[in-house]
């Protein structure tokens, strides 16, 4: 995304200045107020209010909220199970993204050749992405249903499998499950992004690539990839911010079941705020999970910056 | 003699045409096997959805929970007692989505906009800062940010409520709203408003008189993909609501700790909850697009 003015945002001050400058200022800050409450109100003052829970014990277990201190942080960073979460949340990310680029890069490069029903496929291509990500888990879990589920029945018809499997009953199986029925959905949103990005090359490239020889490896080895670097390099990061927070399918597919085997991060702080009722350790959660995304997404945004300061 | 014919046609398809439409098949299964499952399922008898060998084409496909939930027909005296109960409750379901979703959309496009005007056109000492810090807080995760909501909307007595929800789903629509109108009013010539504001226009009045209008498709795309966010909403509505003001996604994945398995009704409820947004999808696939590849959002 692309704003005129990420860097055109010269210092202005306000001394000195017009008083039709300062009138302007005043409008300007009339139109975003509202706007900016909102933001302040719900994302700013919950983030450090989130912190500030996290330095009391609030547990319904106990009566009253003494401030502890850091010690829910003490207590999150010697906990087995929080680093076996982030152990699978970084698995589920890095899966999920990894498979999702490499099919979303190929699938884009099938729609760029010309087909016939070309606009078809790629009409209805967009359809599970339009899929809500709770139903979409939900038919997923039919679907992987461990005795009439479809993929069992078809896999039995086809006499690929002599018993049903229970795909979402092991705990690494059920992980890579829910990474199958979360790409069902989001790759479309990758093929949609390489697709914009392989439309922008000249094709004339293409061209004076192949009278010199080269072959198709060689075109997208050395005009596609280079060409598609940034858009990829926005993707992987966009997408490994998005897919980091995973909570939705999981909480539809596995509950972060079996034998916590998808029990990730974002899991993980809900069960212990909601569910144990453990709020003062569970913002302690949410607040690791905040600060490691806005690590995140301060490497997204100069990212962008590098690449329009280069344009 | 038909020998020697299909073997000249096969010669003349090149192994790398057949490939592209052998990937092209294999991308149409892939795609449309499961959405096709989600239908098939919701309109297939109880008794065929558990067959084996499976009833890949329903025998006798029933529209039965499908009105049950819509409440166009009276259930039959047998069918009253079980389905009932979760057609009720996702036909409320679906009520609270439409709600919530089109409320927030408008309240976000509506403040949205003027904020994303003064970004565009206005220049004001914080400017630069303001515009990068939401694109920073926009990318928190609700579940950061879930637990402060819960005390706050439990402290204005809104749990429970659509009104809960309204107020906080602006918390991840309206930096995307602002971000994306920003991009669209910078590309409107600014000579137009000039020419209004010349003629007499106050700034206010050349925004609503000249910005506005031409920027209706702006607001039109950005509200679709605002409502496709609002009404695919999860966490905050699971977390906020314990009842009566249930959308349709709590409702889809809350149904089996209610009701039981009964996958024909849950896919029921979600044809029903995938009908709006797909249907956004197909028809207004471009302008989806051209938001998404520029917006790179939605997670």
């Amino acid at each position: 995304m692309r704003v005129r003015g990420l860097q055109g945002s010269s210092p202005i001050g306000w001394k000195g200045r017009p008083p039709e400058f300062r009138r302007e200022a005043r409008f300007a800050y009339a139109l975003i107020m509202p706007s900016l409450l909102l933001m302040v109100g719900l994302i700013v003052v919950p983030f450090f209010y989130a912190f500030w829970i996290s330095l009391h014990r609030v547990n319904f277990l106990f009566p009253g909220r003494p401030f502890i201190g850091l010690e829910n942080y003490v207590h999150m960073t010697t906990n087995q199970d929080f680093w076996a979460s982030v152990g699978r949340t970084i698995y589920f990310t890095a899966v999920s993204v990894v498979t999702q680029t490499v099919l979303g890069i190929a699938i884009a490069q099938l729609l760029n050749k010309p087909f016939r029903g070309r606009i078809i496929v790629r009409t209805l291509l967009l359809l599970p992405w339009a899929i809500p990500t709770v139903v979409n888990g939900t038919l997923w879990r039919w679907i992987l249903d461990g005795s009439t589920g479809a993929l069992n029945h078809l896999l039995l018809q086809l006499g690929l499998i002599k018993h049903n499997v229970i795909w979402l009953g092991r705990p690494f199986l059920a992980m890579n499950m829910v990474i199958l029925g979360d790409s069902w959905r989001m790759l479309p949103l990758y093929v949609i992004m390489f697709l914009a990005g392989l439309q922008a090359i000249p094709e004339d490239l293409y061209d004076a690539a192949r009278v010199d020889g080269a072959t198709s490896w060689d075109c997208f080895r050395y005009v596609t990839l280079p060409f598609l670097r940034p858009v990829i390099l926005v993707v992987l990061i966009l997408r490994t911010l998005q897919t980091f927070r995973v909570f939705d399918i999981i909480y539809v597919m596995t509950r972060g079941g079996p034998a916590n085997g998808t029990m990730v991060i974002t899991f993980l702080t809900y069960f212990t705020t909601f569910k144990f009722q453990n709020f003062g350790y569970g913002a302690a959660l949410a607040f690791f999970i905040g600060i490691t995304t806005l690590g995140m997404a301060w490497v997204y945004i100069r990212t962008l910056r590098g690449r329009e300061e280069a344009l | 003699m038909m020998g020697a014919r299909s073997r000249r046609i096969w010669h003349r398809i090149k192994p790398q045409t057949f490939l592209v439409y052998l990937g092209a098949l294999l991308l149409l299964l892939w795609t449309l096997a499961p959405a096709y499952w989600l239908l098939a399922s919701a309109i297939s008898p109880s008794h065929e959805l558990v067959a084996y060998p499976p009833h890949w084409f329903p025998d006798n496909p029933t529209l039965e929970r499908l009105q049950a939930i819509i409440g166009s027909k009276m259930l039959r005296a047998s069918s009253m007692q079980t389905m009932a109960a979760p057609a009720a409750f996702f036909r409320r379901a679906i009520l609270n989505s439409a709600i919530v979703a089109s409320t927030t959309t408008l309240l976000c496009l509506g403040l949205g906009s003027l904020a994303g005007y003064a970004f565009a056109r206005l220049r004001f000492p914080g400017r630069g800062f303001l515009l990068i810090l939401p694109l920073a807080l926009q990318m928190l995760p609700p579940i950061a940010l879930v637990i402060p909501l819960y005390s706050l909307v439990q402290a204005l007595g809104l749990i429970d409520t659509l009104a809960g929800l309204i107020l906080v789903y602006p918390s991840f629509l309206l930096v995307y709203v602002v971000w994306v109108m920003t991009g669209y009013f910078q590309n409107i010539p600014e000579e137009l408003e000039d020419a209004a504001r010349v003629d007499g226009c106050s700034r206010l009045g050349a925004f609503f008189r000249i910005v506005v209008p031409l920027s209706t498709p702006a607001f039109f795309s950005t509200g679709l993909l605002t409502f496709l966010l609002a009404w695919d909403e999860f966490l905050y509505a699971l977390v906020l609501t314990s009842a009566r003001a249930k959308t349709l996604p709590v409702a889809v994945g809350e149904f089996s700790t209610q009701f039981g398995i009964d996958y024909g009704m849950m896919m029921a409820g979600g044809l029903l909850a995938s009908v709006p947004p797909v249907i956004i999808a197909l028809l207004f696939q471009p302008l989806l697009v051209r938001g998404l590849t520029t917006g790179s959002i939605k997670g």
